[in-house]
C-alpha cells in the first residue's frame, strides 16, 4: 500500500476509535448518579427555568443514556464539548486558551532531555560496560524514580527559595502581562513582537519545570540512544569503516550515529506525546496555566464536561503522533519506505 | 584373558535450566541486589512499624507543631505537631502493598484475560482487544485522575481505578505471547488427546508465556506506586489524616520553611521506587532473551 493509503487508513481509524473513548468516558462519567444539569450549568442558570429546558433540550437530558450519549457525539461533531461547570467557560475554549502553555512546557522539556540525553547515551555506548556507561544508567534509573511533584518542589526550595536564581512558580513574572497573543507561546510571542522583557522573564519561568518533567524523557532517551548505537556499531559497514583506517570520532559521529537515530527520532515523537499528558504533575506545583492543570482541577470539582474534554484531548494527541511516529519510520528508513 | 571390561557411561547431568541460569544473572547483578536490599529493607518498615516508630503516627501535639529535625523528632514534627519520621514508617505499610496488589492484579486479570482472548481468538478476541487499545489510548495517569475523580476521593478508589487503568497492558503482552507459543507441536498433541480448552490454556500455555510477563510485573511496581502517590498528592487518593507519602508532600507544599515537611516522605517514595526499578531493571536483563544474549 502507498505511504498516502497507509496514512489515510490510520487516519480513518481515529474515528472510531474516538467513539469508542467517548463511550467508555461516558460511561465512567455516568457512573455516578449526579444531576448532569449542575454539571451543564452554571448556579445561576440552575435557577433559570429558560435556561434550564434549553440545556435539557440541547442535552437530550429528558433521554435515555443511550441516546443522551449520541447526543454528545452529535454536539461533540459540532466541536461542542459542553460547557466547564468551574470556568463557566466552553470546554473547547478553554482546551483552546491552555494547550500552548502545555506545549510550550513539552518543548522546553524535550530540548531539555535532547541536549542532556544524547550525548549521554553516545558517552555510555562507546564506553560500553565502562563507568560512563553505568553512571548513566544510575541517572536515568533515578530520572524514572523520581516523583515529580516532589522533585519539583525540591528544585523549587534549592533554586528559588535558598539561592534567589530562579523565578518561582508561574508561566511568567506576575507583574508581567505576556506577551501579545499570536501562537500563544509566551517564547515566540514575545521574539515576534520584540518584547524582550517578557522573553527573559518567560525562559526563566521555563527552565525548572522544563528539567523536572523532562527528565524523565532524559532518561528514556539516553536510553535509546545508547542500545540504537550499539546496535549500529556491530554492523559491517563500521568494521568496514574501522578498517579503511578512519578514526573512531569519525566512525561513531559520522557513520554509526546517523543511522543509529531513526529509533531515537522516533521515541522522540512518542515522548512528545507523553510530555504533554505527562505534564500534570509538573503544571499541578509549577502553577503552570496548561491543559494538565486544567484536568486536574477538573478531577478535584467534578466538572465533567473538562474531564471528558481534556481526556479526550490526551488521547487524541496520543494517537496522533502515534500516526506520526509511523510515518517518520517511513521516512528516515528506506528500507521500509519501499515495502 | 580378561572378560571384564570396564563400560564407561556416559555421565548424563541435567543441562542447566534457563530459569537457573537466569536467576544467576540476577543474583551476580549488583544493582538488582542493591535495589533487592533497598525493597526488604521497606518491607521490613512496614511489618515492624509499630516497633520502629517512636510515636502514634496520629497522635496530635499541637505544642509541639511545626519542630525541625532534632533527636526527639528525627524528621521534625508537622503542622498538627504529629511526629513526621512515625508517619513515614507507617507510610510503608499503605504504598508497597497497594503498589503490590495493583501490580499483582494487574497481571493476573490482565494475563488471563489476554491469554484467552488469544487462545479462543473470534469476537471475544476483538472486542477485549478493541477495549485494552481504548484503554491504552490514554496514558495511564490521565485515565486514572478521571475515573479516581468519579468515583471520589479514597485510597480503595484510587486502587480500583488503578486496576482498572493498568490491566490491559498486560492483556496485550500475554495475548501476543500466547499467539507466539498456539502453534507448537505440544499444544497440538494436547488437543489431540482431548484435554479441555481452558486447561491447554492454563497448565499448558501461560506457563511458557510468563517470564515477559514478570518481567513486566517487576518494571510496573515502581510507576505504579509513584502514580499512586500523585494521585494522593492531588487530593484523589488517600485522604487525610492517613500517612500516605504523596499526601504527606502535599501538606507541605510551598511551606519552604518547613523543608522537612516534604523532603522525608517525597525521599521515602524515591527510595522505594527507585529500589524497585534497580530490582526490575536486573530481572529484564536476566530473563528477557532478548535483552541477554547481549554483551
Amino acid at each position: 500500500m502507498s505511504l498516502a493509503g497507509h496514512l489515510f487508513r490510520r487516519i480513518l481509524l481515529i474515528i472510531p476509535m474516538i467513539i469508542g473513548i467517548t463511550l467508555v468516558l461516558f460511561i465512567v462519567t455516568h457512573a455516578i448518579p449526579v444531576n448532569p444539569l449542575v454539571v451543564i450549568l452554571n448556579e445561576k442558570s440552575l435557577e433559570n427555568p429558560e435556561a434550564v429546558r434549553s440545556a435539557t433540550e440541547k442535552w437530550g437530558l429528558d433521554k435515555p443514556l443511550p441516546v443522551q450519549y449520541l447526543i454528545y457525539l452529535r454536539n461533540l461533531a459540532q466541536g461542542d464539548m459542553g460547557t466547564s461547570f468551574k470556568t463557566k467557560n466552553p470546554v473547547v475554549d478553554d482546551l483552546r486558551d491552555f494547550l500552548p502553555a502545555t506545549i510550550e512546557l513539552a518543548l522546553g522539556s524535550l530540548l531539555f532531555a535532547l541536549i542532556l540525553g544524547l550525548p549521554l547515551g553516545i558517552l555510555a555506548a562507546v564506553k560500553n560496560g565502562r563507568f560512563v556507561d553505568k553512571v548513566s544508567l544510575v541517572v536515568s534509573l533515578i530520572g524514572a524514580s523520581m516523583p515529580p511533584f516532589w522533585s519539583g518542589l525540591m528544585v523549587l526550595f534549592v533554586f528559588y527559595y535558598k539561592l534567589g536564581w530562579l523565578p518561582g512558580p508561574g508561566r511568567i513574572d506576575s507583574r508581567l502581562t505576556g506577551p501579545e497573543h499570536i501562537t500563544g507561546l509566551f517564547l515566540v510571542d514575545s521574539v515576534l513582537t520584540s518584547d524582550w522583557v517578557s522573553f527573559w522573564s518567560s525562559l526563566q519561568h521555563l527552565i525548572l519545570p522544563s528539567v523536572i518533567l523532562g527528565w524523565f524523557t532524559l532518561a528514556l532517551i539516553t536510553r535509546i540512544t545508547r542500545s540504537s548505537l550499539l546496535e549500529v556499531l556491530s554492523l559491517d559497514y563500521i568494521r568496514t569503516a574501522r578498517g579503511k583506517g578512519l578514526r573512531e570520532r569519525t566512525v561513531v559521529l559520522e557513520h554509526a550515529l546517523r543511522n543509529a537515530m531513526i529509533p531515537v527520532i522516533t521515541v522522540m515523537g512518542l515522548a512528545f506525546a507523553g510530555l504533554i499528558s505527562g505534564a500534570i504533575m509538573t503544571e499541578t506545583i509549577f502553577a503552570w496555566p496548561g491543559v494538565g492543570r486544567y484536568e486536574v482541577e477538573a478531577s478535584i470539582n467534578l466538572d465533567y464536561p473538562a474531564i471528558m474534554g481534556t481526556t479526550l484531548l490526551f488521547a487524541v494527541i496520543y494517537m496522533i503522533f502515534n500516526i506520526l511516529v509511523d510515518i517518520s519510520y517511513a521516512l528516515f528508513d528506506p528500507r521500509i519506505r519501499e515495502q | 584373558m580378561q572378560l571384564e571390561t570396564e563400560i564407561h557411561l556416559p555421565v548424563v547431568r541435567p543441562s542447566e535450566s534457563p530459569w537457573r541460569r537466569s536467576l544467576h544473572t540476577l543474583t551476580t547483578n549488583r544493582m538488582a541486589m542493591a535495589g533487592l536490599l533497598i525493597i526488604v529493607f521497606w518491607a521490613i518498615v512496614a511489618v515492624a512499624a509499630p516497633l520502629i516508630a517512636p510515636y502514634d503516627p496520629f497522635a496530635q501535639k499541637i505544642v509541639d507543631r511545626l519542630q525541625g529535625p532534632s533527636a526527639a523528632h528525627l524528621f521534625g514534627t508537622d503542622e498538627l505537631g504529629r511526629d513526621v519520621f512515625s508517619r513515614v514508617v507507617y507510610g510503608a505499610r499503605i504504598s508497597l502493598p497497594i503498589g503490590l496488589v495493583v501490580v499483582v492484579f494487574a497481571m493476573v486479570i490482565g494475563s488471563a484475560i489476554g491469554a484467552s482472548a488469544g487462545y479462543f481468538g473470534g469476537i471475544y478476541d476483538l472486542l477485549i482487544m478493541r477495549l485494552a487499545d481504548i484503554t491504552l489510548a490514554f496514558p495511564s495517569i490521565v485515565l486514572a485522575l478521571a475515573i479516581a475523580a468519579v468515583l471520589g476521593p479514597s485510597l480503595r478508589n484510587a486502587l480500583i481505578a488503578m486496576m482498572l487503568v493498568w490491566w490491559p497492558q498486560y492483556s496485550r503482552l500475554a495475548r501476543g505471547q500466547v499467539l507466539s507459543v498456539k502453534n507448537n507441536e505440544y499444544v497440538a498433541a494436547a488437543e489431540v488427546v482431548g484435554v479441555p480448552g481452558l486447561r491447554i490454556l492454563f497448565r499448558h500455555i501461560l506457563p511458557n508465556t510468563f517470564g515477559p510477563i514478570l518481567v513486566k510485573a517487576a518494571l510496573d511496581a515502581g510507576s505504579v506506586i509513584l502514580t499512586i502517590a500523585a494521585l494522593s498528592f492531588i487530593g484523589l487518593g488517600a485522604v487525610p489524616p492517613t500517612p500516605e507519602w504523596g499526601a504527606m508532600v502535599s501538606l507541605g507544599r510551598f511551606k519552604f520553611y518547613n523543608w522537612w515537611l516534604t523532603t522525608f516522605p517525597g525521599l521515602a517514595i524515591l527510595t522505594v521506587v527507585l529500589g524497585f526499578n534497580f530490582f526490575g531493571d536486573g530481572v529484564r536483563d536476566a530473563f528477557d532473551p532478548r535483552t541477554n544474549t547481549k554483551a
